[in-house]
């Protein structure tokens, strides 16, 4: 280091620190990176680009694909949404209540991260078809929810749900109780002190939850295809397309989908942490 | 103190109404539990006083605080805003200005925004027009020093700076009292000072019934007009600076206020036994066991003069500008501390005769004592 001080600034790609250890775990996390996340999908460009761009163009503008995407992106963007709402009321109760069994409730906001998809599938479509407890309550108003593009919200809001009660949960657990007294004594109500002081700080959490929720909810396809009936132009998700263009062998097909799926995927989610960044500077990083 | 002179920028920030009100707490008691953190306080603050509460940790001052402002309710008694019972008012409907130890600012909103906070909260026909806002918004930055700093966010701010928007937040909302809760704990002792004397100026202008707590002496016996020292839920002594110090009303307030030493001692009637050397009562008739409480200026060296009492040198130190000789008077009796003239030729194992100026003596066993 003092050498490179003496000969003057040399460019560099960091900003020099006293701490050692760039090297190393820069090279790490970009190996690791590359393994696990940018080779598959650089792969996976790389197939769907043997039809060209104008190939994936073609792909993706058959209406059953557009139709696919418009459901899986819908019902994920609504999914998080429902989720960004419940989930914010979950955490609120388990962070600012006492209650008998507020452990095991805390305990089971966990178990769709760990229950095999397909059987949360079967289990809601079992619930929700016409036949099931909740579908039969909803049968006599001629309301469906199993197998209509509802089943598939249903299954992404229930595995969607633990991300943001995890991410808004301990940022509740830190908001200073002073800044809602402060809030309460210069006469605002308590909705005035929810709405103005107290969601605003916990934005930058919602985000990151609503985030993960959707981003989950896009590539989830064990859960959906049990409840969702499957019917292209209706309840197909795109994953599901994927699926089918593959057992038919066609891979490039299958490739074009993923491709575009990853694209807009992508986009969203630059989208989300732009947003966050933004609040994050107004927060001023703390 | 509760004279209202206009400020001098013309600038009438005093309540609505004009007159600070007086608060009184009428056998205020608050229970945790089973642990109480107020047993009972009776108070009386004067319109337009600055009282500080004193105590140790635990004492119950903050759970005070909060019971007037009325974010805790208490389990028995009454608080009085002048003469409307304001015991069962929210919050929100005591209309108080509180100031929390670390600032309570809302991060997300710009210093402008923190401060016009409460206005903008308002039902919409009690909600000052937008342009009046930003006026009161702006006198109040120059009021605390900030002006051009509306624009920051708070953790763009120092801790003073900080501790000044949340005053100006709470002053916005035209409270009837005023209320801070160790305002000046979280900074440094050079920002402290400042900020105290600033605090002093701000209270005389606005005029505002004050109430602060604090654990630190040297604030409260400076800052305020009168000190309500606290021990255990209870209010040992309320009093000015001059009161607290030369007349502690119990063993506790001697001990906890000054630098005291405690001996114990024996009270003979006329005559108060220390070890083997008896001195004058004072005119206090104290007969058994009793605690004497004895600061660096209480004593001085009697060179020469009759009635002295002989002491041994144990240490001698400089502190600050003046120097200390630390003294015993037996074996048996903790070390009292004495001032000393600067050039004078004390060492350490010297014996010197020195005279007590006040002796501050109690009973032993009586309630309040330290523990």
């Amino acid at each position: 280091m003092s050498v490179a001080v003496a000969r003057g600034w040399t460019p560099t790609l960091r900003k020099p620190s006293a701490l050692p250890g760039f090297g190393l775990t820069f090279g790490f996390a970009v190996t690791y990176l590359s393994l696990i996340v940018l080779i598959p999908l650089a792969v996976l460009v790389w197939r769907a680009s043997g039809i060209g761009l104008e190939g994936i163009w073609h792909v993706a503008t058959t209406p059953r694909v557009l139709a696919a995407l418009q459901v899986s992106f819908f019902t994920s963007a609504a999914a998080a949404l429902i989720n960004a709402v419940f989930g914010v009321i979950v955490a609120w109760v388990l962070v600012r209540y006492d209650f008998p069994g507020k452990r095991l409730i805390d305990a089971a906001v966990d178990l769709p991260f760990a229950l095999p998809t397909a059987v949360a599938g079967i289990a809601l479509a079992a619930l929700y078809a016409t036949n099931g407890w909740i579908g039969s309550l909803f049968a006599p108003w001629g309301i469906k929810i199993a197998f209509t593009p509802y089943g598939i919200l249903i299954a992404l809001v229930f595995i969607g749900l633990p991300f943001v009660v995890r991410t808004v949960q301990p940022v509740l657990e830190d908001f200073d109780r002073e800044v809602e007294e402060a809030s309460a004594t210069l006469g605002a109500t308590r909705a005035q002190t929810i709405f103005r002081v107290i969601l605003p700080a916990l934005s930058p959490a919602i985000l990151t939850g609503v985030a993960m929720a959707f981003a989950r909810a896009v590539g989830e396809y064990g859960s959906v295809i049990f409840i969702a009936g499957n019917m292209p132009f209706v309840s197909e998700i795109a994953p599901l397309l994927i699926v089918t263009r593959l057992e038919e062998f066609d891979y490039s097909g299958a490739a074009a989908i993923a491709t575009i799926m990853l694209a807009i995927s992508f986009v969203a989610l630059l989208v989300i942490n732009g947003v966050q960044a933004y609040s994050r500077r107004r927060f001023g990083d703390a | 103190m509760a004279m209202h002179s206009p400020p001098p920028d013309g600038i009438d920030r005093r309540p609505p109404g004009g007159v600070a009100i007086a608060i009184t707490a009428e056998g205020l008691a608050k229970s945790f539990g089973t642990a109480s953190a107020v047993v009972g306080i009776d108070l009386k603050v004067h319109p337009g006083e600055l009282l500080a509460l004193l105590g140790p940790s635990g004492s119950g001052k903050t759970t005070f605080l909060r019971l007037v402002a009325g974010l805790e309710t208490p389990t028995a008694g009454r608080i009085l805003f002048d003469n409307e019972d304001a015991t069962r008012l929210t919050v929100g409907e005591r209309r108080v200005g509180f100031v929390f130890q670390h600032y309570a600012l809302f991060r997300h909103l710009n210093v402008a925004e923190n401060i016009a906070y409460g206005l903008r909260a308002r039902p919409r026909r009690l909600r000052p027009p937008d342009a009046e806002i930003r006026r009161r918004v702006a006198d109040l930055l120059d009021l605390v020093q900030l002006s051009g700093l509306g624009k920051r966010y708070p953790t763009q701010l120092s801790g003073g700076q900080r501790q000044r928007v949340a005053l100006a937040r709470a002053l916005a909302v035209e409270p009837r009292v005023l209320l801070l809760d160790e305002p000046f704990g979280a900074l440094d002792a050079k920002v402290r000072r400042d900020l105290r004397r600033w605090l002093r100026e701000v209270h005389d202008r606005t005029g505002h019934t004050t109430l602060f707590v604090t654990h630190d002496q040297e604030e409260a016996l400076e800052l305020a007009d009168r000190v309500a020292i606290f021990n255990r839920g209870r209010i040992e002594q309320v009093g000015s600076a001059d009161e607290i110090l030369d007349r502690p009303a119990t063993p506790f307030v001697a001990s906890f206020v000054g630098e005291a030493v405690c001996l114990s001692v024996e009270g003979t009637g006329d005559t108060i036994r220390i070890g083997s050397h008896e001195v004058p009562s004072q005119g206090q008739k104290i007969v058994g066991p009793a605690e004497l409480y004895v600061r660096p200026r209480d004593l001085v060296l009697a060179d020469g003069a009759a009635g002295g009492i002989a002491a041994r040198v144990v240490a001698v130190r400089r502190t600050g500008p003046a120097r200390r000789a630390e003294l015993t008077f037996a074996d048996a009796l903790p070390p009292v501390e004495i001032e000393l003239p600067l050039g004078h030729p004390v060492a350490k194992g010297n014996v010197v005769p020195v005279r007590f100026t006040t002796l501050r003596v109690f009973p032993s066993g009586q309630d309040g004592g330290v523990t």
